[in-house]
């Protein structure tokens, strides 16, 4: 996987809460090949059924091309479990998501594509997205090892993330990989589990 | 003396494989549910090189892409579709999964699969690449959704990495009234804590009113949690759950039986032990639920009317409010009792059950559907087993579709879509912006009361209906 260290890139801001994963992708593409879905990002909310740009949204809107990072209301990319949700986000150039909160499997997603989302809290959230919408185009500036953001406005904030999740980002760790070194301690814990609950 | 614990720190500690000092730990997972959505899994398996660990432990069954029209492979229409349907076939075979196939009887939408075969059990650890694995913990597992890549994951190794997530309990205490169903508890539950209430926390249903309920009632709640923004939902395993999980074909056999359920009485949450958040209820307070937006927190009793943007605490919900009515072509103020439903799609994993099927039968039974209706069953054991109770004939004698089990309408993935601007009442749990199709309005319901707005063309209040 792909590294992740810093980022200075556009962002977007989207203002409704609750943003969820049907709505980033809807299921109707989820069955077709990744290089299939990348025009889907949005596709409801962004495009009307004829087909016509809906011109509310704010992709939609002048001086957001480009974007790579977002920057949302609360319980980003809640509801189902698609891992398409982040991946129609990468492959359309995101790689940094801003929320005061994020729905918990797009959370985990988003680690397995080497994308960083980012939780700030939610009134310094809404200043951010109404720096952006003043200014469309504008950049953040993410750098992971010192753990800060810096938005539009010059100011720099300070976010969390577990070590472990900072480590495999900084590295592009494969989990899979990581977890194989643990070979032993799966074979024992399944050797105690045969007797203690047989019945499995 | 160890310090008193809840049946998830029971459950969570029972499955350490190893605990980082980075606060991570690599969790055991006893089964994993497998769809036709979860195609990428193999896909990632291959990538690695890598063989399915336990393939024991895993369990098929195709959902999202069935026809319910059929219920027969060669009629997805979809190339692409019935590709991955078939793809679970040969996925299995090879690996040595057990697949409840298209045309066999057991099989059905997983999360109602998992229960009946007594796959799900309390106690264990399950996930499945799909958000609403939390259906399972009804029967005290600890269950959660999973995306495809960890889906991969848990093929090559029967674990994941983890960070324990928070406890919380939301207790619901007293008797509900009389027509008042799981559905309309969970529906409160989300109205009271968000969308977002329960972010980064495993629930654990309790109080009177949640012991009440049947093993179903249990499923329809827990099924839900993910839409508080829950990890995991989960209920203790009582005399309810024990009597529900004799005889399952994948649960202990007799010789083992006593040993199994001496374990499942060691599971719920000792006295005394502390959740970091708490949130209580009381059952005489709930009525039968309508949703009016596109958000699951966005329920009302039948009894209220469309909420006003002005009634929003700032200016984002005011703009939220207005947004979800321009969507859902709503006008503020109208009563619920009085919006008009063009659909009625009863199923999904929320309420496909035997259970929800014999609600919405007693309310539909004598009278008849003025607008398209749809009866999907869970299961092919559900189906027959309503079929068995003569619920069909109630169906069909009132107008129903009585069609082939599937996730069908939930997610219009096999192409059941409703219309642009259609407004449909659903016994499904997502009421997002496109998720019954682009512009279609979903408004989430009990099975009675999706079964009284067959009845009527609106959202009538089925204990008026009944009374
Ligand atoms: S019935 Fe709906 S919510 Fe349940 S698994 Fe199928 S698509 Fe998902």
């Amino acid at each position: 996987m792909e590294p992740f260290t810093t980022l200075k890139a556009a962002a977007i801001p989207f203002d409704q809460p609750n943003i969820d994963t049907d709505q980033i992708i809807p299921a109707r593409f989820l069955g077709k090949a990744r290089d299939a879905q990348v025009n889907a990002l949005f596709h409801d909310v962004r495009y009307d059924p004829a087909g016509k740009p809906i011109p509310g949204f704010v992709m939609n809107q002048p001086g957001f091309a480009g974007a790579r990072i977002s920057v949302s209301e609360r319980n980003f990319g809640c509801g189902s479990s698609r891992e398409n949700a982040v991946t129609v986000m990468v492959d359309n150039g995101f790689r940094a998501f801003i929320s005061p909160s994020f729905g918990d499997i797009f959370f985990n997603n988003c680690f397995q594509n080497g994308v960083l989302p980012i939780r700030l809290d939610a009134a310094r959230v809404a200043e951010i997205r109404k720096a952006l919408h003043e200014k469309p185009g504008s950049e953040i500036s993410i750098d992971l090892p010192s753990q800060t953001v810096i938005g539009p406005d010059g100011k720099s904030d300070r976010f969390e993330i577990d070590s472990f999740r900072k480590d495999c980002l900084l590295k592009g760790v494969d989990e899979v990989n990581l977890t194989l070194g643990y070979e032993k301690d799966i074979a024992a814990f399944e050797a105690k589990q045969a007797k203690e609950l047989s019945w499995l | 003396m160890t310090a008193p614990r809840t049946m998830f720190e029971k459950i969570w500690q029972r499955h350490v494989v190893v605990d980082r000092p980075d606060g991570y730990t690599l969790l055991y997972v006893d089964r994993h549910l497998l769809h036709d959505g979860s195609a990428g899994g193999y896909g990632k398996l291959r990538e690695m090189g890598r063989k399915l660990r336990r393939p024991d432990r895993a369990f098929a069954t195709p959902d999202h892409y069935t026809s319910t029209a059929s219920g027969k492979v060669a009629d997805i229409r979809d190339p692409g579709h019935r590709k991955l349907v078939e793809a679970i076939q040969t996925n299995t075979a090879e690996s040595g999964v057990t697949l409840f196939y298209v045309g066999d009887p057991r099989q059905g939408i997983a999360h109602v699969v998992g229960p009946e075969q007594g796959v799900t059990q309390p106690g264990l650890t399950m996930v499945c690449g799909d958000s609403h694995t939390s259906t399972h913990g009804a029967l005290g597992a600890l269950a959660f959704g999973i995306g495809t890549s960890e889906v991969g994951h848990v093929m090559a190794t029967q674990c994941l990495w983890q960070r324990k997530p928070k406890a919380m309990r939301i207790s619901v205490d007293g008797t509900l009234g009389a027509h008042v169903t799981a559905k309309d508890v969970i529906l409160a539950i989300i109205a009271k804590i968000s969308a977002a209430g329960a972010v980064g926390h495993v629930i654990e249903y309790a109080g009177s009113a949640i012991r009440g309920l049947s093993v179903e009632g249990r499923l329809t709640v827990c099924n839900m949690s993910i839409e508080a923004g829950g990890r995991a939902g989960m209920i203790a395993p009582d005399d309810t759950t024990i009597a529900y999980l004799r005889n399952r074909p994948f649960g202990p056999k007799e010789a083992e039986w006593d040993k199994a359920v001496a374990f499942w009485r060691s599971l719920p949450t000792d006295d005394g032990a502390g959740f970091d958040r708490e949130v209580s209820l009381n059952a005489a307070d709930i009525v039968p639920m309508v949703t009016w937006g596109t958000s699951p927190e966005d329920a009302l009793p039948i009894t209220g009317r469309i909420p006003e943007p002005s009634s929003g605490l700032d200016a984002a919900k005011k703009d939220g409010i207005a947004r979800a009515l321009d969507y859902m072509g709503l006008t503020p103020g109208t009563l619920l009792e009085e919006v008009a439903v063009d659909r009625v799609f009863i199923g999904s994993c929320t309420n496909s059950r035997i259970e929800d099927l014999r609600a919405a039968a007693k309310v539909v039974d004598g009278r008849k559907t003025v607008v398209p209706s749809w009866v999907v069953a869970g299961s092919g054991l559900v189906k027959a087993q309503a079929e068995a109770e003569g619920l069909d004939k109630i169906f069909l004698a009132a107008g129903f579709e009585w069609r082939e089990p599937g996730c069908s309408m939930c997610v219009g993935m096999n192409g059941d879509t409703g219309k642009p601007g259609e407004r449909i009442a659903s016994t499904s749990n997502r009421n997002f912006v496109g998720r019954q199709g682009q512009g279609v309005r979903t408004h989430l319901v009990s099975p009675a009361m999706a079964a009284a707005a067959a009845v009527t063309g609106r959202f009538a209040d089925v204990r008026r209906l009944l009374a």
